[in-house]
């Protein structure tokens, strides 16, 4: 398939940049999104051009590097995938695809399409863990009873993959559900308990500081996360902090 | 915004708070309203309790007035904070992909319902408070159904009330389920909530929007 690319293109954090359109052809429909990127970087590098900076690293929907705004969705327009996982068949021979970086104050562009994430990095060390001794006799996790509804919402909360797609869709620029994953997956064991009250209020302190916009429940975030998480999170969260700011 | 309100959950809570707090006062407005459909003497009764009750006077309505002050206050220093928060916009987003008009525009709606509260105001309140508390007029307990009726006489505020209600039903048809997700209530009760918040939402908006158009019809 061929296809007209118009694709941001910034030298840096300070240059103003800006979209710049390109041709690709003979793209195979069983290409990966970020494969075809790949052909057009090569094309870019034969004909001495700097080739266009993006994210990437595992490419198989786990690691949550690769980041992308397609077609005005983040990972384009295919659900509950990354842009490593979307396929150049959601397109059609001839189509126009805008591509560009997350927008959002807090996640600043550092060359064409990568963006700094190390805000979700920061809100992750203000509390997004918990404090084990590891010095040797530490309790085996499997003998604390957790039920089973606990572990699995846990686990689904877990699941969030730090992508940033949550943010890069919210009209607020919104990182809710992020910070409410986070706080959800330790919220609802044993283990986090200890620790729960201090941990959401950092994390959403650090998370206002970073200047990330207010949740207006749209609900664009749950509907753009590859991996599912739910807006409960988001509750779960306010109520987490309601009672840990008024008790 | 120190203190507590500095945190953007707190605001969120503060919002939703506040947004109950009048979708409660609505529906006594509406029960108020709907009594003058059906007789002009238990309206006038129920308006001017209302309008005297002490209570209501003067502990209710500043209560009111700093909730409704308060929401749009909020709302739109939340508004200009989320707008600052993308500062580069997006040359293509398709915000209708992944979600709906009505939470995407509550400011719009909302300036909407405040163009409309301060006819409102000029139409019945600041009228009503010069009658009471400035020329300290004689209280006639009879006087409230022809003024209601001379109000909607025009047919460009009956139009502009019947536009203002069907804004505030977009308004509510998101920010209903919206203000029990704040709050932190999402169970296995959140269907009913959401299938009531869309009822609640069209319902109470068109009995204000039927009850402006009898009385423009009837009179
Ligand atoms: S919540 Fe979803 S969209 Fe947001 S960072 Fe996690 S995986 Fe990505
Ligand atoms: S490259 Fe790892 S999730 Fe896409």
């Amino acid at each position: 398939m061929n296809l007209t690319l118009k694709i941001w293109r910034q030298k840096g954090p300070q240059d103003k940049g800006q979209m710049v359109e390109y041709k690709v052809t003979d793209i195979s429909e069983h290409m990966s999104f970020l494969e075809m990127m790949d052909v057009l970087n090569e094309q870019l590098v034969a004909k001495d051009e700097v080739p266009i900076a993006f994210d990437h690293d595992c490419r198989e929907g786990i690691c949550g590097m690769c980041s992308l705004h397609i077609n005005g969705e983040p990972h384009g327009p295919d659900r509950g995938i990354t842009t490593c996982q979307l396929h150049m068949r959601t397109f059609k021979d001839g189509d126009t695809i805008y591509i560009e970086p997350w927008r959002a104050k807090a996640f600043p562009v550092i060359k064409d399409l990568i963006v700094d994430r190390m805000a979700f990095e920061r809100i992750q060390q203000a509390g997004g863990y918990i404090s084990v001794n590891t010095s040797g006799n530490t309790q085996d996790a499997n003998a604390i009873p957790i039920s089973k509804l606990n572990a699995d919402l846990s686990m689904d909360a877990a699941a969030c993959i730090g992508c940033g797609a949550c943010v890069a869709s919210c009209k607020n620029s919104s990182a809710m559900l992020f910070v409410s994953a986070k706080v959800s997956q330790f919220a609802l064991l044993p283990q986090g308990k200890i620790e729960a009250a201090d941990r959401v209020r950092n994390m959403v302190k650090q998370m206002d500081e970073e200047g990330f916009g207010n949740c207006t429940n749209t609900g664009a975030c749950e509907v753009e996360c590859p991996k599912g998480i739910s807006l409960e999170n988001i509750a779960r969260m306010n109520r987490e902090y309601l009672k840990a700011s008024i008790i | 915004m120190s203190g507590f309100l500095s945190s953007s959950i707190a605001r969120k809570v503060a919002m939703a708070l506040s947004a109950l707090f009048l979708i409660f006062f609505l529906i006594i407005h509406l029960a108020v309203n709907l009594t003058s459909l059906f007789s002009e003497e238990v309206f006038n009764q129920a308006s001017h309790f209302m309008g005297t009750n002490p209570l209501i006077q003067f502990a209710m309505q500043p209560i009111l007035i700093f909730g409704v002050v308060f929401h749009f206050v909020m709302g739109f220093v939340l508004e200009l904070k989320n707008k600052k928060s993308r500062n580069v916009k997006y040359v293509k987003y398709n915000g209708a992909a992944s979600a709906s008009w009505m939470s995407r525009n509550m400011a719009i709606s909302g300036m909407a319902i405040l163009a409309f509260i301060v006819l409102h105001f000029i139409d019945f309140w600041f009228p009503e408070m010069n009658h009471k508390y400035i020329e300290f007029l004689p209280e006639d307990p009879t006087r409230y159904f022809a003024e209601l009726q001379h109000k909607f006489t025009n047919p460009l505020r009956v139009g502009a009330y019947v536009i203002a209600f069907i804004l505030l039903a977009l308004h509510l048809l998101h920010g209903f389920q919206s203000a029990f997700q704040s709050i932190g209530f999402n169970n296995k009760y959140t269907k009913c909530v959401k299938n009531f918040g869309t009822i609640y939402s069209i319902v109470i908006p068109l009995g204000f929007i039927i009850i402006a158009l009898c009385h423009y019809f009837n009179h």
